[in-house]
């Protein structure tokens, strides 16, 4: 039994393909986070799973119960909302139990229910305030208390951090986190974030122009992305693309940068097809935490490139060199000094490496 | 040398600035003073002619002080001089006036703030087309409606009535009521109806437990916009209702225009007055929450 079963979906405002067949499953307990940029569809997503917008084609399945028709109340889920969305003229407590009042809940549970959920999220000496004399953090916890008194079998949260300042963010992350672990509610969390989508998420489901991408564990989403927009959009500053071809000889596949004629061997590397490989246009992958100053494995590609730009922040640094015409970053300590202008010696490490095909644009 | 030089002219220069100063203060509290006696003038005008008796008026100036404070003419303006026909005066016409404001008032308020909340919280396809032609009826002109309506009255049996006029203000006061709530909900973030929506609550709960209670401020502006055209009204009044049914403004005309004696300048200063007391009372008690609710829609929160 799945939690959550999402179907060939597809959603259209007017003329505009918002969603585009989307297929999703999620097992009890997980933490599911949808990622991508503005306008990708996720919110919309978010809300056809609550039952908050209609659906053009597909179906949505809770606990294998096809709730596409079904009333948002009637879903068993609860969502938290980016502006939080507190009922002004309520205090705290009558915006945590309207939901049970409107399920005509027994008084005694609805009291229960309270005191369990305020005491755990230690907003129990708030009770009685208005949301507008609360802070960013305490209004939070309060649309949390608000979703979590109700038990629902998923919690729904539209990104739920954005209005916070940087510290408290990260501080309610956690929070975020600690309570995923206690609860094992299922969640299916939206954010635009990357590091509230990999600190957070059991899987990762990124998005763009409204199809998923890639659904994957953070770990792969981040080592092994499907194509060069999820390489692009996970890591800060993104995967380096450098573009190139490969060549077969004799079983030994090699990749030439265009423009250059180093060729770095390609060994060790999952393909998904090893046919036709030889004189394949491809994009060669590699994270600038992946390039180093210092060998560091035996596998390491040792190549002289010059230094060009350097951009200093603090615990780090970010190096942009010049790989035959192609701009190529890497990320160093701080402490590391490297002249500009002038030829380095740097190692890739090529047990990290991803291929894309350059016409697909897919991982291959 | 070069130093004192420096700070004797600057001392020409602050004191220049300062005579510039003091001027432009005195030049503004003058215009001010100048303006605001330009207001307050015909006011008082009306005020000292109502105190005086007629022999005062033919006698003094405009300007001139009453000899004493004398209600007669407010007395009469309010209750008549006590005989029978040809006896014009505003108690029961105050009345009809109450009687039509306050149900037209609370109506079109009601069907605005509802209108408003469709409008925004629960947008249907060509709902901008429905609050388009709601807008074209800010602008109509009302004389345009006269005849239609005489005859839209009449068949509902309800011409020359004080329930005719409540549901001609109603109707003609909703484009405007619209106009406002619809402004103010559109910054009320549209989260709020969803997250009620999950909460269980239906589309009046909604309205009523969580939008109604936080619209006290374009509530207050609306109550005030509506109370002022409805009571004000002439065209109306005058149009559909004659006689016993006619609003206090109507009333007020029929009054300083049709005795036929001497005209009493005391008693219809002191009318007039009566007739502008209750739209002056609504300004005083709620014209704090009147500026603030006009711009409450456009700062957030």
């Amino acid at each position: 039994m799945k939690t959550l079963k999402i179907e060939e979906l597809s959603k259209n405002f007017g003329s505009t393909e918002v969603l585009r067949k989307i297929n999703l499953e999620i097992d009890e307990g997980n933490f599911l986070v949808l990622l991508g940029p503005s306008g990708c569809g996720k919110s919309t997503l978010l809300n056809i799973i609550a039952g908050l917008e209609t659906i053009n084609e597909g179906n949505v399945f809770i606990d294998d119960y096809n709730v596409s028709k079904v009333e948002p109340k009637d879903r068993n889920i609860a969502m938290v909302f980016q502006s939080y969305a507190l009922y002004p003229s309520m205090n705290v407590r009558e915006n945590m139990i309207f939901g049970l009042k409107q399920a005509k809940t027994s008084k005694e549970k609805i009291e229960e229910q309270l005191e369990k959920v305020s005491k755990f999220l230690q907003v129990d000496q708030l009770l009685e305030r208005k949301p507008s004399q609360l802070s960013g953090g305490q209004r939070q916890r309060v649309a949390i208390g608000r979703a979590l008194v109700r038990e629902p079998r998923i919690f729904l949260f539209d990104e739920p951090l954005s209005n916070l300042d940087a510290k408290l963010r990260v501080e309610m992350r956690r929070e975020i986190k600690k309570l995923h672990q206690q609860l094992k509610t299922t969640v299916v969390y939206v954010t635009h974030d990357q590091t509230e989508a990999m600190s957070l998420g059991t899987r990762i489901a990124i998005m763009n122009h409204g199809v998923i991408q890639q659904n994957d564990t953070p770990e792969n989403i981040y080592n092994k992305p499907s194509n060069t927009f999820v390489a692009d959009f996970i890591g800060s500053p993104s995967m380096n693309l450098i573009k190139g071809t490969l060549k077969e000889t004799s079983g030994e596949i090699s990749f030439t940068a265009s423009g250059s004629n180093v060729e770095i061997p390609i060994k060790d590397y999952e393909f998904k097809d090893k046919s036709n490989l030889n004189n394949k246009e491809v994009y060669f992958g590699l994270r600038p935490e992946h390039i180093y100053f210092k060998k560091s494995n035996e596998s390491d590609f040792e190549i002289n490139l010059r230094a060009d730009l350097s951009e200093y922040i603090g615990h780090e640094q970010i190096m942009t060199f010049d790989y035959a015409n192609q701009e190529i970053l890497a990320k160093f300590p701080s402490t590391v000094k490297i002249e500009l202008a002038k030829e380095t010696k740097l190692y890739f490490d090529l047990t990290q490496t991803s291929l894309f095909d350059a016409q697909i644009e897919e991982r291959i | 040398m070069q130093d004192s030089l420096k700070s004797s002219s600057y001392q020409q220069l602050e004191q220049k600035s300062k005579y510039t100063n003091m001027f432009l203060r005195w030049f503004l509290y003058f215009t001010l003073i100048l303006f605001a006696s330009y207001f307050i003038f015909p006011l008082y005008v009306m005020v000292v002619t109502s105190l005086k008796t007629m022999e005062e008026i033919r006698q003094g100036t405009l300007l001139s002080w009453p000899s004493g404070i004398n209600l007669e003419s407010w007395a009469v303006a309010w209750g008549g001089r006590g005989y029978g026909a040809g006896d014009t005066f505003l108690r029961p016409y105050f009345w009809n006036s109450i009687k039509m404001v306050v149900p037209a008032v609370f109506f079109s308020t009601f069907i605005g703030a509802m209108t408003g909340y469709v409008l925004t919280k629960w947008r249907f396809k060509g709902d901008q087309w429905v609050f388009l032609f709601l807008l074209f009826g800010c602008f109509i002109p009302f004389q345009a409606i006269l005849l239609p309506m005489a005859r839209t009255l009449g068949v509902l049996g309800i011409s020359n009535s004080v329930v005719g006029l409540v549901l001609v203000h109603t109707v003609y006061g909703i484009p405007f009521t619209t106009l406002f709530f619809r402004n103010y909900y559109v910054s009320v973030p549209t989260e709020l109806v969803k997250a009620a929506r999950i909460d269980g609550a239906g589309f009046f709960k909604i309205f009523f437990k969580i939008l109604l209670p936080i619209s006290a401020p374009i509530i207050v502006v609306t109550v005030i916009w509506q109370f002022t055209q409805i009571w004000n009204d002439f065209l109306f009044g005058s149009t559909f209702s004659f006689g016993e049914a006619a609003p206090i403004q109507v009333a007020l005309n029929n009054m300083v225009l049709s005795s036929t004696s001497v005209k009493e300048y005391n008693v219809d200063m002191a009318s007039a007055i009566i007739a502008g007391i209750p739209t002056l009372i609504v300004y005083v008690l709620a014209g704090k929450y009147f500026i603030r609710g006009l711009t409450s829609g456009a700062v957030k929160g």
